[in-house]
């Protein structure tokens, strides 16, 4: 039988394998990292750095702790009963489950989209505004500016400009997910994390926020969680496989998906078991 | 010639037969709910029947006159406000005491740890409590412990009962303590109804725990909270043995006209007429004009909460 064939990695241009990750910055240290639910460890001592302005990827099949990992990041993770965490977790230096980390402010600059598209019960308007209001930004005219250039940012504002006043839950699914990204990213946050924002979406909706993160990437760290191989080599610099709460490889993206080091690593990313 | 389809050499379905035993079953089962509607027909027929003739403005809006006993010259207005401002006493508050239970054990309290099942036992057992007791405990906590206390404390050298006695206010608390399980279990519901993915969307953008009970979840729930209130109103409009020791009185010559007043009761005015009345025959046309004037106010108060709701649920689902 012959040898799969390894997925291409499109050229993009001004960006060449490997690059982006060495000319820029680390800005989340993950050190000797583990996390238990009650009994069941779902991180195993993980540890890598992620690069600041790059897309992150985490690839791995369905319990490889992906996603765990991503809501230790805002500290989603404090919300279940029972988990207990080793390690540390490092963001621009500072060790975010110490005590002295407020995890409000983490949260404003640690912004989350989630799997499931997940706009408020309230306007368009309401929606993008709500992050700003929490932070005590009351004149119409500064939320009406901010609501603005946030739509426009998640390529959303010409869809809704005239209905901004009308629900969120009206929008098709791709423009609900759009609406989350802009509502995360109106109050400005250094790092966006993604757990997995187009799984629920149609081929088109789905290129239009991979192009969207791309545009991201030059404001934004983007960290993302994705079943989708062909997005994680379309739309990250950097990947990480995981399998079984380890972290088996990390590195760019081109290498993982055209020679990975770790035979699972190919096995998962030709398709040959996930 | 034979048709094409009965040339057929294939197995034939056996012909349909009648089933005795499942007639027998639907036949019994929609008896069974038949006289649901023939019970609740006689019950309304009869005090209608019996009632309406004497029901007149004149009778729901004066008081008692000179003979409570006499249909022709007695009216209910004193009945008919006390119940309805205990209804309301009692909603304003068992409302904020429920609901902040069933936030307490829908967003803060850890599933199933020891003090969550104690919660969720006293909210059961509560519900299961006989309607007596709760008067009897309202006589002995809110009468004679919280409001002795209340009067020695506001006027400690003087031995003045303003607060120490049966009153509005404790009839309608005893009430509120009686119907806390209905608000508290419909309120958890529509808690628990909403997504956590909303309130996950919400902590994500650096809301606090309280914000988002406030911004996120309560508005969602509102309906529901209200429906808890449907509830309680009709459960406690019609209720005499928890006012019995706690505020109801057998005659007021004034209306109530504070909170410490003793009041009278449209229940409890039934429960005198039909069993302190000197001539039960003279009195019998009074009694069912009297339920009668007790049912359509539980109808209306229902009503009211019916209608807010409804204009809430509008609100919301221009949203949705």
């Amino acid at each position: 039988m012959a040898d799969p064939q390894p997925i291409t990695v499109p050229a993009r241009p001004g960006r060449f394998i490997g690059q982006s990750a060495a000319a820029s910055q680390k800005l989340i240290h993950v050190d000797r990292l583990s996390l238990s639910y009650g009994q069941n460890q779902a991180l195993k001592e993980i540890s890598f750095n992620i690069h600041e302005r790059v897309v992150t990827a985490f690839i791995g099949p369905s319990g490889c702790g992906k996603s765990t990992l991503l809501r230790c990041f805002n500290r989603m993770n404090d919300l279940i009963d029972n988990v207990r965490i080793d390690g540390a977790v490092h963001i621009a230096g500072q060790d975010i489950n110490s005590p002295e980390v407020d995890v409000i402010e983490l949260r404003r600059r640690v912004g989350m989209v989630f799997q499931k598209s997940n706009p408020f019960p309230k306007s368009i308007f309401e929606n993008v505004a709500y992050g700003l209001r929490l932070q005590g930004v009351q004149r119409l005219s500064d939320l009406q500016a901010a609501v603005e250039q946030s739509l426009r940012r998640a390529a959303l504002w010409d869809e809704v400009k005239d209905r901004l006043a009308t629900s969120g839950l009206g929008l098709s699914g791709g423009q609900q997910q759009r609406l989350c990204i802009a509502r995360a990213i109106a109050i400005k946050p250094e790092i966006l994390l993604m757990d997995e924002p187009a799984s629920a979406l149609d081929p088109i909706a789905t290129a239009r926020i991979e192009e969207l993160i791309l545009d991201l990437k030059k404001e934004f760290t983007i960290v993302i969680v994705t079943h989708n191989m062909q997005q994680a080599a379309r739309i990250s610099d950097q990947t990480a496989f995981f399998y079984l709460g380890q972290l088996i490889e990390y590195g760019s993206t081109g290498k993982i998906f055209t020679s990975p080091s770790h035979k699972r690593t190919e096995d998962y990313v030709t398709g040959r078991f996930g | 010639m034979t048709s094409p389809h009965s040339s057929d050499s294939r197995a034939r379905f056996r012909a349909a037969r009648f089933d005795w035993a499942s007639f027998a079953g639907e036949a019994t089962t929609a008896l069974a709910a038949l006289l649901i509607i023939a019970i609740l027909l006689i019950i309304l027929g009869d005090i209608i029947l019996h009632g309406l003739p004497n029901l007149s403005w004149r009778f729901v809006s004066t008081g008692t006159g000179s003979d409570m006993f006499d249909v022709r010259q007695t009216g209910i207005l004193p009945m008919v406000l006390g119940t309805t401002a205990r209804v309301i006493i009692m909603t304003i508050l068992v409302l904020p005491a429920g609901v902040a239970t069933a936030i307490y054990l829908t967003e803060y309290a850890r599933l199933n740890s020891p003090f969550t099942r104690v919660i969720r036992g006293a909210v059961n057992n509560l519900a299961g409590v006989p309607s007596i007791v709760f008067g009897l405990f309202g006589a002995g906590f809110f009468v004679r412990f919280v409001g002795r206390g209340l009067d020695a404390a506001l006027s400690p050298h003087q031995a003045l009962t303003v607060w120490g006695q049966p009153a509005l206010l404790w009839a309608s608390a005893t009430l509120a303590v009686m119907t806390l399980p209905v608000v508290i279990v419909t309120t958890e519901e529509s808690l628990r109804a909403i997504p956590q993915g909303l309130r996950e969307a919400s902590l994500a953008l650096g809301a606090s725990k309280l914000e988002t009970v406030f911004k996120i979840v309560l508005p969602q729930a509102v309906p529901g909270i209200l429906t808890g209130a449907i509830l309680a109103v009709s459960r406690a409009a019609g209720e005499v043995a928890p006012i019995l020791f706690t505020g109801a009185a057998y005659y007021m010559a004034d209306l109530p006209h504070s909170l410490h007043d003793q009041f009278m009761d449209l229940g409890y005015h039934v429960f005198i007429l039909s069993t302190q009345a000197p001539n039960i025959d003279q009195t019998r046309p009074l009694l069912y004009t009297t339920v009668l004037v007790l049912l359509v106010l539980t109808f209306a108060l229902n009503i009211v909460a019916i209608f807010v709701r409804a204009a809430v649920r509008r609100r919301l689902r221009l949203l949705q």
